[in-house]
């Protein structure tokens, strides 16, 4: 169980039960994106200000397991004052990060590098990813 | 009876404690064997070539037809090959639903339908204007002759009804039902994919008017299903798909079509799957479908008791009438828990097994399930038991 002790670490856990920035706004000025995974369940909804090319508030809702919520969580917190570039290239670099194992890893992600583990659950993929990549989608409609 | 585990390579090859046998089962050697000769020794096509390799092919795959009928206590034509049993049920709400429904017709369904038996009849009744109706379950969440009684009328022209439930392991009583259901003179569609890898089945006795079931699921092959209709019925409808084999005569702009079942088959049909799926059926006979049934009950109850004493279990169907156990474990969402599982090589389902208006009605995001079979043991459901404890254990000690 030592892979998995891994996988949930600190960061996954206080996000998990402590999510930061979570909860919709009535606010036109966020583009919101929804993505579900339908074969488990995971339902995350993302909403994002940008203004002058920055983002400026991440918001999260949404169900499932512990990966999925609490990614929405840390990418909130990370994504918050990055310019839309470069918000999009940390978003590239974390999926690279989950996905494929011989990319570099950016180092930058900073709390999202926890998710370093579940490229060793490859079933698992799906509830690391799918809050951001509903974040990306809201800053290419946005 | 002692588990079955050496006829099944890939348990010989790994160690698995598979308990996902409700979503597909293990296949034996002797249905893998069955399955390679045929590509072996006769690979061709059924039914054109006049040579004796044809001749052979095409006559396994009518023994296999043959087999399957008898298995199900059909006659020869009434039995149809698909894909597998959502094709099959797709074919009888696309053929026979079209063709019969009128606007403020009723269709009665249920919220322990797997997707593949609702959402093609939900597709009908938006195209003919005809009404779903579901059978209020009872507490258990089963479907009781008594509320079957409460919605059907005189408007019932149709009952869609799984025979066992593929989250709760209920059986439905359908003798009752489907006799009220022909006494209003409607017609009864069963999902028989959880009940026929499990206990003796006779469509004759039942009465169903069509019952679909696949091969996977009963140590077949992937690809091969079986649609039963009653000869009258599948006489009517017209052919869902058209194309080769299943034509007679050809004109420029018009066709005949050959007799039922054939005319339902268009296209080379999957051959050696017909063939490995017959295998399974004379593998299981030979079994014994009480046995079969027995064994995995026994599991069940098993395993149930064992649940019951872990702290933090919740338990969905405690009165499963086959060997499939639907639980979470208290504040770990379903799909944390399966990894732990998977890490210890125990293989079972997390989410909501295609039935997610059961899961909306168990008011839970998602679910685990065990489900148990002839190859599963005593060792098996310990081993099970022992994980789901020391995955409570770990959940807890970071903070779950
Ligand atoms: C009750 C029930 N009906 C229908 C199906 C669909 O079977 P298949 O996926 O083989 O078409 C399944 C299998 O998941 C099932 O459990």
């Amino acid at each position: 169980m030592h892979q998995l002790e891994n996988l949930y670490r600190q960061i996954i856990m206080d996000h998990y039960k402590n999510p930061r920035n979570k909860g919709l706004k009535e606010d036109e000025s966020y583009v919101t994106a929804r993505i579900k995974n339908p074969s488990c369940g995971d339902d995350v909804t993302i909403q994002t200000k940008a203004e002058d090319g920055v983002v400026k508030d991440v918001r999260h809702e949404g169900s499932g397991c512990s990966i999925c919520c609490s990614s929405a969580s840390v990418l909130s917190v990370r994504m918050k004052n990055q310019t839309v570039e470069d918000a999009l290239g940390l978003v590239d670099d974390y999926l690279k990060m989950i996905i494929d194992k011989n990319t570099a890893i950016n180092e930058q992600l900073d709390d999202a590098l926890a998710y370093q583990g579940v490229r060793d659950f490859p079933a698992r993929v799906k509830c690391a990813t799918i809050a951001w990549k509903a974040f990306a989608e809201t800053l290419k409609k946005g | 009876m002692k588990a079955r585990k050496d006829e099944f390579p890939i348990l010989t090859r790994q160690r698995l404690v598979y308990l996902d046998t409700a979503a597909s089962s293990l296949t034996p050697k002797r249905v893998i064997d069955k399955m390679n000769e045929y590509y072996g020794e006769y690979p061709v096509n059924v039914h054109r070539g006049v040579y004796a390799l044809s001749h052979r092919a095409t006559e396994q795959y009518t023994n296999a037809r043959e087999t399957i009928a008898e298995f199900i206590g059909a006659d020869f034509n009434e039995v149809v090959f698909t894909r597998g049993a959502s094709s099959a049920l797709n074919l009888v709400a696309l053929t026979y639903g079209a063709q019969h429904l009128k606007p403020g017709d009723e269709v009665i369904v249920s919220e322990l339908e797997h997707h593949s038996h609702v959402l093609p009849w939900q597709q009908i009744a938006k195209k003919t204007g005809a009404k779903l109706i579901y059978v209020p379950l009872s507490k258990e969440g089963r479907i009781t002759t008594e509320a079957f009684k409460t919605v059907l009328t005189d408007k019932t022209k149709i009952v869609a009804l799984t025979h066992v439930s593929n989250v709760m392991g209920y059986v439905t009583p359908l003798e009752e039902i489907i006799l009220l259901a022909h006494e209003k003179g409607a017609i009864v569609s069963v999902d028989a994919a959880q009940s026929a890898p499990h206990m003796p089945l006779d469509v004759k006795t039942l009465d169903a008017d069509f019952l679909a079931f696949s091969g996977h699921k009963m140590c077949g092959p992937t690809g091969i299903g079986v649609l039963y209709g009653k000869r009258e019925l599948l006489d009517q409808l017209e052919p869902l798909e058209y194309g080769g084999d299943m034509n007679d005569n050809v004109e420029k702009d018009t066709g005949t079509w050959k007799d039922t079942p054939y005319k339902f088959e268009t296209g080379t049909p999957p051959i050696a799957e017909a063939i490995g799926l017959a295998e399974a059926i004379h593998y299981l006979t030979s079994i014994g479908f009480d046995t079969v049934r027995n064994h995995e009950h026994t599991l069940f109850k098993r395993a149930l008791e064992g649940l019951k004493k872990i702290p933090g279990i919740t338990v969905y169907n405690e009165s499963a009438d086959t060997g499939i156990v639907n639980f979470n474990i208290e504040g770990v969402h379903p799909h944390d828990a399966v990894s732990f599982f998977d890490g210890e090589h125990v293989a079972l389902r997390a989410g909501h097994h295609c039935a997610q208006l059961l899961i909306k009605w168990l008011d839970v995001p998602a679910t685990l399930r065990a489900s148990f079979y002839i190859y599963n043991d005593e060792a098996d459901v310990d081993a099970f038991l022992d994980v789901v404890k020391r995955a409570r254990d770990f959940f807890t000690s970071i903070g779950f």
